[in-house]
């Protein structure tokens, strides 16, 4: 099913709905919207062949909320889905980080608001992947920008999302989800599969949410013979209901802390002559690989300019942003938005550092053209 | 009630989470007694039993259960059981909901899990209004009738929930009344044991909310009221609609054998996967 160590023409939602599969999805719930759809024509094709199970549910509130029920019952789960969708699913995403349960949401993103431009690029969901549920919750998004980083993604968010017990977002946009690319794929031996810890405690003693060092807790499956409850109220350690003081904190610090104190083992950039450069292009996705291409660009123009990807967009890579990109003249920050992550990188650098939008919300990509124009204006 | 207190230990967090917050003269306790009564003369092990709820009265009712439970967001219990029974077609899944919940907000999955005709079982308890946020009105609210949100008389049609899920394709379609307690406990029973949809309507008087709002007494009053405006279908089968105006009917509404879906998913996994192995030398 996998073609593992082939090289193939992939599609970057194929490679998506292939690293599921690689992970072991048992559970895919959705409804369909492009451009994500063919992540669920594919599993609708490939779970039956591993007794998984793909279910088309009446909208998007409903699949993220079938994700969640077979998440419980042990089952590795995701969906995926776009635009509108994305809002919809917010509610369900909140309940995900407070009861802590993990699953995938793959979000290719489209350009909005409402219908929007059906279905062309944009990066508007960034902030509403960190922000868009209500409440104040911890939240991993990874950002890929190639067919194979799809496939490997797809694998490390699941991964994530079963260690840490928490949703975990892919945010795609629409040309990395519909862009073809020569891949080869991993060997099977090389891919590192993670499961949620499961506990060890005699069943009469298990309580759902245990605290740790880690602040994750092992977690049983509905139907294992724990018995344990679920709910979106603010809960103790068995799960039930409570207002306590110190049991919300308890619960609130650990939803947090899980996420901030392990950011080692979360945040992944990628630089390219940064250190070397006085001037760097700020981009993720899509938008990256024009940033790429329009360094070579500049480079044959005897310009030299660095580029900083954030690979992990939630959370930020402050330290790294910081450390970074600092002590430069200009950070160019080109995004299919108008202005969303460019506001993370102005938080991080003193205002001698000059920020140098580029934007674009009309369904079209950034090109490397756009940005090497920019960047000539202030070389 | 002496009947339920065999049954304290064994199905209720009875040290851990009571009281429990449903009013007095409410008939939520009453439907959660039938529950009880009916899981336990099926001879089920607690591990098996997955009870599902959304938000409001009626969806508190699995944190008060030693099963395994889930309180879900407000109208998405049937979804996140879907999800649940998928994945464990072993379990036996129960979804509690209040009229709201089943029907409004939640009324896309409901119509679409009894389409399905997957193996839940749902009880709606059915009070006529939202009792959690202060009694506004709700899909089931009669004509005419004062909420906090229809002051001036409810002016909308209500649903006929039975009729509703019926048609919608559910297996099993019976409707009760708290006051009627021997006779919910046998048909939650025979919904429980139904393979496929199964759905049982539980009318229940909120005193504190629609009742106060209506004028309709007090909670004795409104039990006598589901007593003296009811009959059970195999009455109401001889009467003319003339007689049966207004009037509840109660029992077993409609049945019928259907393909299960977790049956018709395995099938179509055994189908996927020979059809794979002929091709495969």
């Amino acid at each position: 099913m996998i073609p593992w160590g082939e090289t193939r023409l992939v599609q970057g939602n194929e490679a998506i709905a292939l690293g599921a599969l690689a992970s072991g999805v048992r559970f895919f719930g959705g409804y369909p919207i492009t451009p994500s759809t063919e992540v669920a024509e594919i599993l609708a094709r490939k779970l039956p062949e591993v007794d998984g199970v793909f279910i088309q549910m009446e909208d998007e509130i409903a699949s993220i909320s079938s994700v969640m029920g077979a998440s419980l019952a042990g089952a590795r789960a995701m969906t995926a889905t776009s635009g509108p969708g994305f809002s919809l699913m917010q509610e369900g995403l909140g309940y995900g980080c407070l009861a802590e349960i993990p699953f995938v949401l793959v979000n290719v993103m489209r350009a909005g608001p409402s219908t929007g431009l059906p279905t062309q690029v944009s990066q508007g969901d960034v902030m509403q992947a960190r922000w868009g549920t209500h409440g104040d919750h911890p939240v991993i998004a990874l950002c890929p920008a190639g067919v194979r980083e799809c496939f490997d993604m797809t694998i490390r968010a699941f991964n994530l999302s079963e260690e840490f017990r928490t949703p975990v977002l892919l945010l795609s946009d629409e040309v990395i989800g519909h862009m073809r690319e020569r891949v080869t794929f991993p060997r099977r031996e090389d891919v590192r599969i993670l499961d949620r810890p499961i506990p060890q405690t005699p069943k009469e003693w298990y309580e759902h949410y245990h605290p740790t060092p880690s602040n994750v807790s092992p977690m049983a499956s509905y139907g294992s013979g724990y018995r344990f409850h679920v709910t979106g109220l603010t809960h103790d350690r068995q799960g039930f209901p409570t207002r306590r003081i110190d049991e919300v904190v308890e619960k609130m610090a650990r939803l947090k802390n899980k996420i901030v104190r392990r950011l080692d083992e979360l945040i992944e950039v990628k630089t390219h002559n940064v250190e070397k450069s006085r001037v760097v292009i700020f981009a993720y996705g899509s938008v990256y690989r024009s940033a790429l291409a329009a360094q070579v660009m500049l480079e044959k123009k005897h310009k030299k300019v660095g580029v900083f990807r954030p690979v992990t967009l939630w959370p930020f890579p402050d330290r790294e942003v910081k450390e970074l990109l600092d002590e430069k003249d200009v950070i160019i920050v080109p995004e299919l938005n108008q202005g969303q992550l460019i506001h993370e990188v102005e938080r991080l650098t003193s205002d001698c550092v000059r920020i140098l939008p580029v934007q674009r919300v009309d369904g079209y990509a950034i090109t490397p053209e756009q940005i090497v124009q920019a960047a000539l204006e202030v070389m | 009630m002496a009947a339920i207190l065999p049954y304290e230990y064994k199905y209720l967090r009875a040290k851990k989470k009571f009281p429990h917050v449903w009013c007095p003269g409410c008939g939520i306790g009453i439907v959660m007694g039938s529950i009880i009564r009916a899981v336990d003369s099926l001879g089920w092990n607690k591990n098996d039993v997955m009870l599902v709820s959304g938000i409001g009265c009626t969806s508190r009712m699995p944190v008060y259960l030693d099963f395994n439970t889930l309180h879900t967001m407000h109208g998405r219990a049937l979804a996140f059981a879907t999800g649940v029974k998928l994945a464990n077609p072993e379990l036996r899944v129960i979804a509690v909901m209040g009229d709201g919940d089943a029907l409004a907000i939640g009324g896309n999955h409901i119509i679409h899990a009894a389409r399905r005709n997957i193996d839940i079982t749902s009880i709606i308890v059915n009070n006529f209004n939202y009792g959690m946020t202060g009694g506004q009105h709700s899909p089931t609210t009669p004509v005419n009738a004062i909420t906090s949100t229809s002051p001036h008389g409810m002016i909308e049609p209500d649903f006929d929930t039975c009729a509703l899920l019926s048609a919608a394709g559910a297996s099993f379609v019976a409707r009760a009344t708290v006051y009627h307690v021997v006779e919910m406990d046998g048909l939650i029973r025979q919904a429980l044991e139904k393979k496929g949809f199964s759905v049982v309507e539980a009318l229940s008087p909120c005193p504190t909310n629609f009742g106060r709002a209506n004028r309709l007494g007090d909670a004795v009053k409104m039990m006598e009221g589901l007593r003296d405006n009811s009959v059970t279908a195999v009455k109401a089968a001889g009467m003319t609609p003339e007689e049966l105006a207004g009037k509840i009917v109660r029992g077993v509404l409609s049945e019928r054998e259907a393909p299960e879906y977790t049956e018709l998913y395995r099938g179509l996994c055994a189908r996927v996967q020979g059809a794979r192995a002929e091709v495969a030398p």
